[in-house]
Protein backbone atom coordinates (compact mmCIF):
# COMPACT_ATOMS: atom_id res chain seq x y z
CA UNK A 1 0.00 0.00 0.00
CA UNK A 2 1.30 3.43 -0.83
CA UNK A 3 0.16 6.53 0.96
CA UNK A 4 0.29 9.94 -0.62
CA UNK A 5 2.05 12.59 1.43
CA UNK A 6 -0.32 15.31 2.55
CA UNK A 7 1.19 18.34 4.26
CA UNK A 8 -1.75 20.52 3.32
CA UNK A 9 0.13 22.40 0.59
CA UNK A 10 -1.56 22.69 -2.79
CA UNK A 11 1.59 22.12 -4.79
CA UNK A 12 -0.32 21.55 -8.01
CA UNK A 13 -1.71 25.08 -7.85
CA UNK A 14 1.81 26.44 -7.34
CA UNK A 15 3.21 24.40 -10.23
CA UNK A 16 0.34 25.55 -12.45
CA UNK A 17 0.98 29.17 -11.46
CA UNK A 18 4.66 28.72 -12.29
CA UNK A 19 3.78 27.56 -15.81
CA UNK A 20 1.27 30.37 -16.39
CA UNK A 21 3.52 33.12 -15.02
CA UNK A 22 6.48 31.97 -17.15
CA UNK A 23 4.61 33.48 -20.06
CA UNK A 24 3.06 36.39 -18.16
CA UNK A 25 5.77 38.12 -16.12
CA UNK A 26 3.64 41.25 -15.61
CA UNK A 27 1.01 39.24 -13.69
CA UNK A 28 3.78 38.01 -11.39
CA UNK A 29 4.46 41.52 -10.07
CA UNK A 30 3.17 41.78 -6.52
CA UNK A 31 3.25 44.67 -4.05
CA UNK A 32 3.02 43.92 -0.33
CA UNK A 33 1.97 46.70 2.03
CA UNK A 34 1.95 47.60 5.71
CA UNK A 35 1.05 50.86 7.39
CA UNK A 36 2.34 51.90 10.76
CA UNK A 37 0.92 54.48 13.14
CA UNK A 38 2.90 55.94 16.00
CA UNK A 39 1.23 55.51 19.35
CA UNK A 40 3.52 56.81 22.04
CA UNK A 41 7.14 56.43 22.96
CA UNK A 42 8.63 53.76 20.67
CA UNK A 43 5.30 51.96 20.44
CA UNK A 44 3.58 51.78 17.06
CA UNK A 45 0.69 49.81 15.61
CA UNK A 46 1.03 48.25 12.19
CA UNK A 47 -1.89 47.16 10.02
CA UNK A 48 -1.72 44.84 7.06
CA UNK A 49 -4.60 43.99 4.77
CA UNK A 50 -4.40 44.92 1.09
CA UNK A 51 -1.87 43.79 -1.49
CA UNK A 52 -1.55 43.91 -5.26
CA UNK A 53 -0.83 41.03 -7.62
CA UNK A 54 -1.99 39.12 -10.71
CA UNK A 55 -2.88 42.47 -12.20
CA UNK A 56 -5.36 43.59 -9.54
CA UNK A 57 -5.95 44.64 -5.95
CA UNK A 58 -6.45 41.94 -3.32
CA UNK A 59 -7.30 41.88 0.33
CA UNK A 60 -6.53 39.40 3.08
CA UNK A 61 -9.68 37.90 4.59
CA UNK A 62 -9.13 40.06 7.65
CA UNK A 63 -6.93 42.95 8.63
CA UNK A 64 -3.99 41.94 10.85
CA UNK A 65 -2.81 44.32 13.53
CA UNK A 66 0.67 44.18 15.09
CA UNK A 67 2.18 46.12 17.93
CA UNK A 68 5.85 46.93 17.96
CA UNK A 69 7.63 48.37 20.93
CA UNK A 70 10.83 47.90 22.88
CA UNK A 71 11.24 45.82 26.05
CA UNK A 72 11.51 47.25 29.54
CA UNK A 73 15.29 46.79 29.58
CA UNK A 74 15.26 49.44 26.83
CA UNK A 75 13.29 51.68 29.20
CA UNK A 76 10.14 51.19 27.11
CA UNK A 77 6.69 49.79 27.88
CA UNK A 78 6.92 46.51 25.97
CA UNK A 79 3.56 46.76 24.20
CA UNK A 80 4.82 44.34 21.56
CA UNK A 81 7.91 42.71 20.10
CA UNK A 82 10.77 44.80 18.76
CA UNK A 83 10.93 45.61 15.04
CA UNK A 84 14.03 43.46 14.52
CA UNK A 85 12.17 40.52 16.03
CA UNK A 86 9.59 40.88 13.25
CA UNK A 87 12.42 40.09 10.82
CA UNK A 88 13.11 36.73 12.44
CA UNK A 89 9.36 36.08 12.64
CA UNK A 90 9.33 36.52 8.87
CA UNK A 91 12.40 34.35 8.32
CA UNK A 92 11.19 31.46 10.50
CA UNK A 93 7.74 31.41 8.92
CA UNK A 94 9.06 31.70 5.38
CA UNK A 95 11.57 28.86 5.76
CA UNK A 96 8.98 26.67 7.50
CA UNK A 97 6.49 27.28 4.70
CA UNK A 98 9.25 26.38 2.25
CA UNK A 99 10.01 23.11 4.04
CA UNK A 100 6.33 22.13 3.89
CA UNK A 101 6.01 23.03 0.20
CA UNK A 102 9.21 21.30 -0.89
CA UNK A 103 8.30 18.22 1.18
CA UNK A 104 4.89 18.11 -0.47
CA UNK A 105 6.44 18.43 -3.91
CA UNK A 106 8.89 15.62 -3.13
CA UNK A 107 6.21 13.38 -1.64
CA UNK A 108 7.63 13.53 1.90
CA UNK A 109 5.12 13.30 4.76
CA UNK A 110 5.95 15.69 7.60
CA UNK A 111 4.95 14.86 11.17
CA UNK A 112 6.42 17.89 12.91
CA UNK A 113 8.57 20.85 11.95
CA UNK A 114 9.98 23.28 14.46
CA UNK A 115 12.39 26.10 13.80
CA UNK A 116 14.32 28.03 16.43
CA UNK A 117 15.82 31.30 15.29
CA UNK A 118 18.50 33.28 17.04
CA UNK A 119 19.65 36.65 15.74
CA UNK A 120 22.88 37.98 17.22
CA UNK A 121 22.61 41.72 17.63
CA UNK A 122 25.19 44.12 19.04
CA UNK A 123 23.10 47.06 20.17
CA UNK A 124 26.08 49.41 20.39
CA UNK A 125 25.34 50.04 16.71
CA UNK A 126 21.85 51.48 17.13
CA UNK A 127 22.92 53.35 20.26
CA UNK A 128 25.74 55.01 18.36
CA UNK A 129 28.18 53.75 21.00
CA UNK A 130 30.63 52.39 18.44
CA UNK A 131 30.57 53.45 14.80
CA UNK A 132 32.30 50.22 13.72
CA UNK A 133 29.33 48.14 14.89
CA UNK A 134 26.50 47.70 12.42
CA UNK A 135 22.86 48.41 13.32
CA UNK A 136 21.41 45.15 12.15
CA UNK A 137 22.04 41.50 12.96
CA UNK A 138 25.61 40.26 12.93
CA UNK A 139 24.54 36.70 12.48
CA UNK A 140 21.30 34.73 12.32
CA UNK A 141 21.05 31.06 13.15
CA UNK A 142 18.03 28.91 12.34
CA UNK A 143 17.82 25.39 13.76
CA UNK A 144 15.20 23.03 12.37
CA UNK A 145 13.90 19.94 14.15
CA UNK A 146 11.99 17.89 11.62
CA UNK A 147 10.20 14.60 12.05
CA UNK A 148 9.30 13.17 8.64
CA UNK A 149 9.23 10.02 6.54
CA UNK A 150 12.61 10.72 5.01
CA UNK A 151 16.33 10.07 5.43
CA UNK A 152 18.52 12.64 7.23
CA UNK A 153 20.00 13.58 3.81
CA UNK A 154 16.55 14.14 2.33
CA UNK A 155 15.62 16.31 5.30
CA UNK A 156 18.81 18.35 4.87
CA UNK A 157 17.94 18.73 1.21
CA UNK A 158 14.45 19.99 2.14
CA UNK A 159 15.94 22.67 4.35
CA UNK A 160 18.52 23.63 1.71
CA UNK A 161 15.90 23.90 -1.03
CA UNK A 162 13.63 25.90 1.26
CA UNK A 163 16.42 28.49 1.68
CA UNK A 164 17.02 28.52 -2.05
CA UNK A 165 13.40 29.52 -2.71
CA UNK A 166 12.78 31.73 0.32
CA UNK A 167 11.74 35.37 -0.15
CA UNK A 168 12.76 36.40 3.36
CA UNK A 169 16.05 34.48 3.30
CA UNK A 170 16.90 36.33 0.09
CA UNK A 171 15.75 39.67 1.49
CA UNK A 172 17.97 39.23 4.57
CA UNK A 173 21.05 37.81 2.84
CA UNK A 174 21.13 40.11 -0.20
CA UNK A 175 21.09 43.88 -0.42
CA UNK A 176 17.79 45.53 -1.38
CA UNK A 177 17.23 49.09 -2.53
CA UNK A 178 15.20 50.91 0.08
CA UNK A 179 13.71 54.37 -0.51
CA UNK A 180 12.32 56.28 2.45
CA UNK A 181 10.50 59.52 1.70
CA UNK A 182 8.36 62.09 3.45
CA UNK A 183 4.94 62.33 1.79
CA UNK B 1 29.91 22.90 -46.69
CA UNK B 2 31.26 23.89 -43.29
CA UNK B 3 31.70 27.60 -42.67
CA UNK B 4 34.33 28.67 -40.10
CA UNK B 5 34.72 32.33 -39.21
CA UNK B 6 38.44 31.93 -38.39
CA UNK B 7 40.69 28.89 -38.53
CA UNK B 8 39.66 25.32 -37.72
CA UNK B 9 39.23 25.08 -33.90
CA UNK B 10 39.12 28.86 -33.73
CA UNK B 11 37.75 29.33 -30.23
CA UNK B 12 40.30 26.83 -28.85
CA UNK B 13 43.04 28.95 -30.42
CA UNK B 14 41.83 32.42 -29.51
CA UNK B 15 39.11 32.48 -26.89
CA UNK B 16 40.54 30.37 -24.10
CA UNK B 17 43.29 30.81 -21.53
CA UNK B 18 46.75 29.27 -21.89
CA UNK B 19 46.61 26.64 -19.14
CA UNK B 20 43.22 25.25 -20.15
CA UNK B 21 42.94 21.51 -20.57
CA UNK B 22 39.94 19.38 -21.41
CA UNK B 23 37.86 18.12 -18.50
CA UNK B 24 37.39 14.78 -20.26
CA UNK B 25 40.20 12.19 -20.20
CA UNK B 26 41.95 11.37 -23.49
CA UNK B 27 40.28 7.98 -23.96
CA UNK B 28 36.93 9.78 -23.93
CA UNK B 29 37.95 12.53 -26.33
CA UNK B 30 37.40 10.51 -29.46
CA UNK B 31 36.04 11.48 -32.84
CA UNK B 32 34.31 9.20 -35.38
CA UNK B 33 36.88 6.65 -36.54
CA UNK B 34 39.57 8.11 -34.31
CA UNK B 35 40.13 6.55 -30.92
CA UNK B 36 42.91 7.70 -28.63
CA UNK B 37 45.91 5.39 -29.02
CA UNK B 38 48.57 7.52 -27.33
CA UNK B 39 50.55 6.72 -24.19
CA UNK B 40 48.34 8.57 -21.69
CA UNK B 41 44.67 7.52 -21.95
CA UNK B 42 43.88 9.00 -18.51
CA UNK B 43 45.48 12.38 -19.26
CA UNK B 44 43.71 15.55 -20.38
CA UNK B 45 44.50 17.35 -23.60
CA UNK B 46 45.78 20.89 -23.51
CA UNK B 47 43.96 23.50 -25.59
CA UNK B 48 46.81 23.21 -28.13
CA UNK B 49 46.38 19.45 -28.36
CA UNK B 50 42.63 19.85 -28.85
CA UNK B 51 43.35 22.27 -31.69
CA UNK B 52 45.63 19.67 -33.29
CA UNK B 53 43.05 16.91 -32.82
CA UNK B 54 40.31 18.90 -34.52
CA UNK B 55 42.64 20.11 -37.25
CA UNK B 56 43.76 16.54 -37.97
CA UNK B 57 40.16 15.35 -38.05
CA UNK B 58 39.22 18.12 -40.50
CA UNK B 59 42.04 16.99 -42.80
CA UNK B 60 41.49 13.22 -42.52
CA UNK B 61 37.72 13.42 -42.85
CA UNK B 62 38.16 15.82 -45.76
CA UNK B 63 35.43 17.96 -44.33
CA UNK B 64 34.60 20.71 -46.84
CA UNK B 65 35.62 23.49 -44.45
CA UNK B 66 35.81 27.05 -45.70
CA UNK B 67 37.88 29.01 -43.20
CA UNK B 68 37.86 32.75 -42.75
CA UNK B 69 34.19 32.94 -43.71
CA UNK B 70 32.15 34.90 -41.19
CA UNK B 71 28.38 34.49 -41.37
CA UNK B 72 26.69 37.85 -40.90
CA UNK B 73 23.10 36.87 -41.68
CA UNK B 74 20.89 33.85 -42.22
CA UNK B 75 17.44 34.58 -43.68
CA UNK B 76 14.57 32.30 -44.61
CA UNK B 77 13.57 32.15 -48.28
CA UNK B 78 10.91 30.16 -50.13
CA UNK B 79 13.47 27.52 -51.06
CA UNK B 80 15.40 27.39 -47.80
CA UNK B 81 17.93 29.88 -46.47
CA UNK B 82 19.93 32.79 -47.72
CA UNK B 83 23.28 33.07 -45.97
CA UNK B 84 25.30 36.26 -46.14
CA UNK B 85 28.98 35.88 -45.33
CA UNK B 86 32.11 37.97 -45.34
CA UNK B 87 32.97 36.17 -48.62
CA UNK B 88 29.67 36.41 -50.45
CA UNK B 89 26.14 35.02 -50.56
CA UNK B 90 25.10 31.38 -50.29
CA UNK B 91 21.72 29.80 -50.93
CA UNK B 92 20.99 26.48 -49.25
CA UNK B 93 18.09 24.24 -48.31
CA UNK B 94 19.16 23.42 -44.79
CA UNK B 95 21.40 25.00 -42.14
CA UNK B 96 22.99 23.34 -39.12
CA UNK B 97 23.89 25.83 -36.40
CA UNK B 98 27.03 24.54 -34.68
CA UNK B 99 28.35 27.82 -33.35
CA UNK B 100 28.26 26.71 -29.73
CA UNK B 101 26.84 27.97 -26.45
CA UNK B 102 29.83 30.02 -25.31
CA UNK B 103 30.22 32.86 -27.80
CA UNK B 104 29.94 35.79 -25.42
CA UNK B 105 30.81 36.14 -21.75
CA UNK B 106 27.88 36.95 -19.46
CA UNK B 107 28.67 39.78 -17.06
CA UNK B 108 26.20 41.35 -14.61
CA UNK B 109 25.00 44.90 -15.21
CA UNK B 110 26.61 46.27 -12.08
CA UNK B 111 30.03 45.85 -13.69
CA UNK B 112 29.55 49.48 -14.73
CA UNK B 113 29.54 50.52 -11.07
CA UNK B 114 32.95 48.97 -10.37
CA UNK B 115 35.37 51.87 -9.74
CA UNK B 116 37.70 52.66 -12.64
CA UNK B 117 41.13 51.77 -11.23
CA UNK B 118 39.98 48.17 -10.83
CA UNK B 119 40.76 46.28 -14.02
CA UNK B 120 37.98 44.00 -15.33
CA UNK B 121 38.49 40.88 -17.44
CA UNK B 122 36.36 38.08 -18.82
CA UNK B 123 37.74 34.63 -19.66
CA UNK B 124 37.91 35.86 -23.28
CA UNK B 125 40.48 38.51 -22.29
CA UNK B 126 42.41 36.35 -19.86
CA UNK B 127 45.43 34.34 -21.03
CA UNK B 128 47.63 33.94 -17.94
CA UNK B 129 48.22 35.65 -14.55
CA UNK B 130 50.93 37.94 -15.97
CA UNK B 131 48.16 39.75 -17.84
CA UNK B 132 46.83 41.04 -14.52
CA UNK B 133 48.28 43.76 -12.31
CA UNK B 134 50.01 42.66 -9.10
CA UNK B 135 47.73 42.67 -6.07
CA UNK B 136 44.40 41.24 -5.07
CA UNK B 137 41.99 39.68 -7.55
CA UNK B 138 38.28 39.14 -7.11
CA UNK B 139 37.22 36.13 -9.17
CA UNK B 140 33.46 36.01 -9.66
CA UNK B 141 31.88 32.59 -10.18
CA UNK B 142 32.88 29.12 -8.99
CA UNK B 143 32.23 26.87 -11.96
CA UNK B 144 35.14 25.18 -13.78
CA UNK B 145 36.40 28.50 -15.18
CA UNK B 146 36.21 30.36 -11.86
CA UNK B 147 37.93 27.72 -9.75
CA UNK B 148 40.67 27.16 -12.34
CA UNK B 149 41.47 30.85 -12.68
CA UNK B 150 41.23 31.38 -8.90
CA UNK B 151 43.80 28.61 -8.30
CA UNK B 152 46.15 29.85 -11.01
CA UNK B 153 46.00 33.47 -9.84
CA UNK B 154 46.46 32.54 -6.18
CA UNK B 155 49.52 30.44 -7.13
CA UNK B 156 50.93 33.44 -9.01
CA UNK B 157 51.13 35.30 -5.69
CA UNK B 158 48.00 37.41 -6.15
CA UNK B 159 45.66 37.07 -3.16
CA UNK B 160 42.36 35.81 -4.55
CA UNK B 161 38.87 36.36 -3.22
CA UNK B 162 36.33 34.06 -4.86
CA UNK B 163 32.66 35.00 -5.01
CA UNK B 164 30.64 31.78 -4.89
CA UNK B 165 27.06 31.33 -6.08
CA UNK B 166 25.37 28.09 -7.05
CA UNK B 167 27.92 25.57 -8.23
CA UNK B 168 28.45 21.92 -9.08
CA UNK B 169 30.97 20.17 -6.87
CA UNK B 170 32.72 17.02 -8.10
CA UNK B 171 35.84 15.15 -7.00
CA UNK B 172 38.31 14.54 -9.86
CA UNK B 173 38.50 10.86 -8.95
CA UNK B 174 36.11 8.69 -6.96
CA UNK B 175 36.95 5.21 -5.69
CA UNK B 176 40.10 5.31 -7.79
CA UNK B 177 38.42 6.18 -11.09
CA UNK B 178 38.04 9.45 -12.93
CA UNK B 179 34.66 10.93 -12.11
CA UNK B 180 33.98 11.16 -15.85
CA UNK B 181 34.56 7.41 -16.10
CA UNK B 182 31.73 7.00 -13.60
CA UNK B 183 29.51 9.41 -15.50
CA UNK B 184 30.12 7.49 -18.69
CA UNK B 185 29.97 3.93 -17.29
CA UNK B 186 26.90 4.45 -15.10
CA UNK B 187 24.98 5.96 -17.98
CA UNK B 188 24.60 9.53 -16.66
CA UNK B 189 26.09 11.04 -19.81
CA UNK B 190 23.76 8.99 -22.00
CA UNK B 191 20.65 10.28 -20.25
CA UNK B 192 18.42 11.67 -22.97
CA UNK B 193 16.86 15.13 -23.07
CA UNK B 194 13.38 13.62 -22.92
CA UNK B 195 14.30 11.66 -19.75
CA UNK B 196 15.81 14.57 -17.82
CA UNK B 197 13.45 15.77 -15.11
CA UNK B 198 13.97 19.51 -15.47
CA UNK B 199 15.44 20.10 -18.92
CA UNK B 200 15.63 23.90 -18.62
CA UNK B 201 17.64 23.52 -15.45
CA UNK B 202 19.86 20.78 -16.90
CA UNK B 203 20.65 23.01 -19.89
CA UNK B 204 21.60 25.91 -17.61
CA UNK B 205 23.75 23.85 -15.23
CA UNK B 206 27.16 25.46 -14.63
CA UNK B 207 30.22 23.40 -15.54
CA UNK B 208 31.46 21.26 -12.63
CA UNK B 209 34.40 22.29 -10.45
CA UNK B 210 36.95 20.20 -12.30
CA UNK B 211 40.40 20.74 -13.73
CA UNK B 212 42.32 18.38 -16.00
CA UNK B 213 45.79 18.29 -14.44
CA UNK B 214 48.31 15.45 -14.84
CA UNK B 215 48.11 14.96 -11.05
CA UNK B 216 44.34 14.38 -11.30
CA UNK B 217 43.74 16.55 -8.25
CA UNK B 218 40.34 17.72 -7.02
CA UNK B 219 39.81 21.46 -7.34
CA UNK B 220 36.83 22.08 -5.08
CA UNK B 221 36.33 24.95 -2.66
CA UNK B 222 38.14 23.10 0.13
CA UNK B 223 41.20 22.81 -2.12
CA UNK B 224 41.02 26.53 -2.85
CA UNK B 225 40.62 27.40 0.84
CA UNK B 226 43.72 25.31 1.61
CA UNK B 227 45.64 27.34 -1.02
CA UNK B 228 44.63 30.53 0.78
CA UNK B 229 41.77 31.68 -1.45
CA UNK B 230 39.14 33.64 0.51
CA UNK B 231 35.53 32.67 -0.18
CA UNK B 232 32.68 35.18 -0.17
CA UNK B 233 29.01 34.88 -1.14
CA UNK B 234 27.41 35.61 -4.48
CA UNK B 235 28.19 39.16 -5.59
CA UNK B 236 24.84 40.93 -5.41
CA UNK B 237 25.50 44.63 -5.97
CA UNK B 238 27.91 47.55 -5.89
CA UNK B 239 27.03 50.37 -3.52
CA UNK B 240 29.24 53.44 -2.98
CA UNK B 241 32.19 51.66 -4.54
CA UNK B 242 31.79 48.63 -2.31
CA UNK B 243 31.03 45.12 -3.50
CA UNK B 244 28.15 43.59 -1.52
CA UNK B 245 28.03 39.82 -1.20
CA UNK B 246 25.18 37.52 -0.24
CA UNK B 247 25.10 36.14 3.28
CA UNK B 248 23.69 32.87 1.93
CA UNK B 249 27.08 31.24 1.24
CA UNK B 250 26.56 28.40 3.71
CA UNK B 251 23.49 27.22 1.81
CA UNK B 252 25.39 27.33 -1.51
CA UNK B 253 27.79 24.82 0.07
CA UNK B 254 24.96 22.65 1.44
CA UNK B 255 23.19 22.48 -1.92
CA UNK B 256 26.39 21.53 -3.76
CA UNK B 257 27.49 18.99 -1.12
CA UNK B 258 24.06 17.34 -1.10
CA UNK B 259 23.89 17.12 -4.89
CA UNK B 260 27.39 15.70 -5.10
CA UNK B 261 26.59 13.09 -2.45
CA UNK B 262 23.43 12.12 -4.32
CA UNK B 263 25.39 11.65 -7.55
CA UNK B 264 28.12 9.59 -5.85
CA UNK B 265 25.40 7.45 -4.22
CA UNK B 266 24.02 6.69 -7.68
CA UNK B 267 27.54 5.61 -8.73
CA UNK B 268 27.79 3.29 -5.69
CA UNK B 269 24.37 1.91 -6.44
CA UNK B 270 25.28 1.30 -10.08
CA UNK B 271 28.54 -0.45 -9.13
CA UNK B 272 26.68 -2.71 -6.70
CA UNK B 273 23.86 -3.51 -9.11
CA UNK B 274 26.21 -4.28 -11.99
CA UNK B 275 28.78 -6.26 -10.02
CA UNK B 276 31.52 -3.72 -10.64
CA UNK B 277 32.54 -3.17 -6.98
CA UNK B 278 35.66 -5.31 -7.43
CA UNK B 279 37.18 -3.14 -10.17
CA UNK B 280 36.86 0.14 -8.29
CA UNK B 281 38.23 1.26 -4.93
CA UNK B 282 36.33 1.11 -1.64
CA UNK B 283 33.43 3.51 -1.01
CA UNK B 284 34.54 7.04 -0.12
CA UNK B 285 33.04 9.71 2.08
CA UNK B 286 33.98 13.19 0.96
CA UNK B 287 34.30 15.91 3.60
CA UNK B 288 31.69 18.66 3.42
CA UNK B 289 32.72 22.09 2.16
CA UNK B 290 34.37 23.98 5.01
CA UNK B 291 32.46 27.11 5.96
CA UNK B 292 34.71 30.12 6.57
CA UNK B 293 34.75 31.43 10.15
CA UNK B 294 33.04 34.60 8.95
CA UNK B 295 32.72 35.33 5.27
CA UNK B 296 32.99 39.02 4.41
CA UNK B 297 29.75 40.62 3.25
CA UNK B 298 31.40 43.60 1.61
CA UNK B 299 34.66 44.70 0.12
CA UNK B 300 35.82 48.23 -0.58
CA UNK B 301 36.77 48.31 -4.26
CA UNK B 302 38.40 51.74 -3.86
CA UNK B 303 40.72 50.69 -1.05
CA UNK B 304 43.40 49.15 -3.29
CA UNK B 305 42.96 45.64 -1.90
CA UNK B 306 41.39 44.48 -5.17
CA UNK B 307 43.29 45.39 -8.36
CA UNK B 308 41.33 43.27 -10.81
CA UNK B 309 38.00 41.55 -11.20
CA UNK B 310 37.75 38.40 -13.32
CA UNK B 311 34.17 37.67 -14.40
CA UNK B 312 33.80 33.90 -14.58
CA UNK B 313 30.04 34.32 -14.64
CA UNK B 314 29.26 32.16 -17.63
CA UNK B 315 28.77 32.45 -21.35
CA UNK B 316 25.91 32.74 -23.75
CA UNK B 317 25.42 32.00 -27.42
CA UNK B 318 25.48 34.83 -29.97
CA UNK B 319 22.65 34.64 -32.52
CA UNK B 320 22.73 38.25 -33.70
CA UNK B 321 23.43 36.97 -37.22
CA UNK B 322 20.37 34.71 -37.21
CA UNK B 323 17.54 36.65 -38.86
CA UNK B 324 15.02 33.88 -38.28
CA UNK B 325 12.61 34.19 -35.31
CA UNK B 326 13.77 31.07 -33.44
CA UNK B 327 15.47 32.64 -30.42
CA UNK B 328 13.52 33.00 -27.17
CA UNK B 329 13.38 36.02 -24.83
CA UNK B 330 16.35 34.65 -22.88
CA UNK B 331 18.50 34.45 -26.02
CA UNK B 332 18.34 30.66 -26.34
CA UNK B 333 17.53 28.78 -29.52
CA UNK B 334 14.08 27.18 -29.59
CA UNK B 335 14.66 23.57 -30.58
CA UNK B 336 13.54 20.03 -29.85
CA UNK B 337 16.61 17.82 -29.68
CA UNK B 338 18.43 19.94 -32.25
CA UNK B 339 15.48 20.25 -34.61
CA UNK B 340 14.98 24.01 -34.61
CA UNK B 341 11.59 25.64 -34.68
CA UNK B 342 12.03 26.50 -38.38
CA UNK B 343 11.95 24.08 -41.37
CA UNK B 344 15.38 22.92 -42.48
CA UNK B 345 17.09 24.55 -39.52
CA UNK B 346 19.09 22.39 -37.10
CA UNK B 347 21.46 22.77 -34.15
CA UNK B 348 24.31 20.71 -32.72
CA UNK B 349 26.66 21.07 -29.76
CA UNK B 350 24.35 22.83 -27.30
CA UNK B 351 24.04 21.77 -23.63
CA UNK B 352 21.86 18.63 -23.28
CA UNK B 353 20.79 18.98 -26.92
CA UNK B 354 19.78 15.31 -26.94
CA UNK B 355 21.89 13.86 -24.14
CA UNK B 356 23.82 15.04 -21.10
CA UNK B 357 27.01 14.44 -23.10
CA UNK B 358 25.89 16.63 -26.02
CA UNK B 359 28.62 19.23 -25.54
CA UNK B 360 31.52 16.78 -25.31
CA UNK B 361 33.81 16.08 -28.22
CA UNK B 362 32.80 12.41 -28.20
CA UNK B 363 29.29 13.10 -26.98
CA UNK B 364 28.10 14.95 -30.06
CA UNK B 365 28.44 11.85 -32.29
CA UNK B 366 25.11 10.21 -31.39
CA UNK B 367 23.34 13.57 -31.56
CA UNK B 368 24.82 14.31 -34.97
CA UNK B 369 23.63 10.99 -36.37
CA UNK B 370 20.05 11.59 -35.23
CA UNK B 371 19.91 15.24 -36.25
CA UNK B 372 21.37 14.46 -39.68
CA UNK B 373 18.84 11.61 -40.12
CA UNK B 374 16.11 14.15 -39.60
CA UNK B 375 17.78 16.56 -41.98
CA UNK B 376 18.18 14.03 -44.80
CA UNK B 377 14.55 12.97 -44.45
CA UNK B 378 13.52 16.61 -44.58
CA UNK B 379 15.50 17.09 -47.79
CA UNK B 380 14.19 13.84 -49.32
CA UNK B 381 10.54 14.74 -48.71
CA UNK B 382 10.95 18.21 -50.14
CA UNK B 383 12.93 17.20 -53.17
Amino acid sequence: MTTVADNGVNVQALLDAREVLKGAPEAAQFTWRASAKWQNGVHSTIKVQSFYGLGEEHSHKEESVFDADHPEVFAAEDNGITPIEYLIVGLASCLTAGVASVAQNRGIQLRSVEAKVEGAHDIRGILGADSDVRNGFNDIKVTFSIDADASPEDIEALVAQSQKRSAVFDALTNPTNVTVEVA
Amino acid sequence: MVLERGEVANSWRRERWDSLRLLTPNWQSRLPGRRYDGPDPDGYMTAGEVTELIERFATVSRAPVRTGVNVTSVRRTDAGYHVTTSCGEIRCRAVVIASGACNLPVVPQFREAVPAPVEQLTPFDYRDPAKLPDGGVLVVGASATGVQLAAELQQSGRPVTLSVGEHVRLPRTYRGRDVLWWMDASGVWDQRHDEVEDLTRARRLPSPQLVGTPERTTLDLNALTSMGVELVGRWAAVRDGRALFSGGLRNMFSLADLKMRRLLDTFDEWARMHGRDAEVGPAERIAPTRVPESARLQLDLRGGEIRAVVWATGFRPDYRWLDVPVVDAKGQLRHEGGVVDGPGLYALGLPVLRRRKSTFIYGIEDDAREVIDHLTQYLAVRR
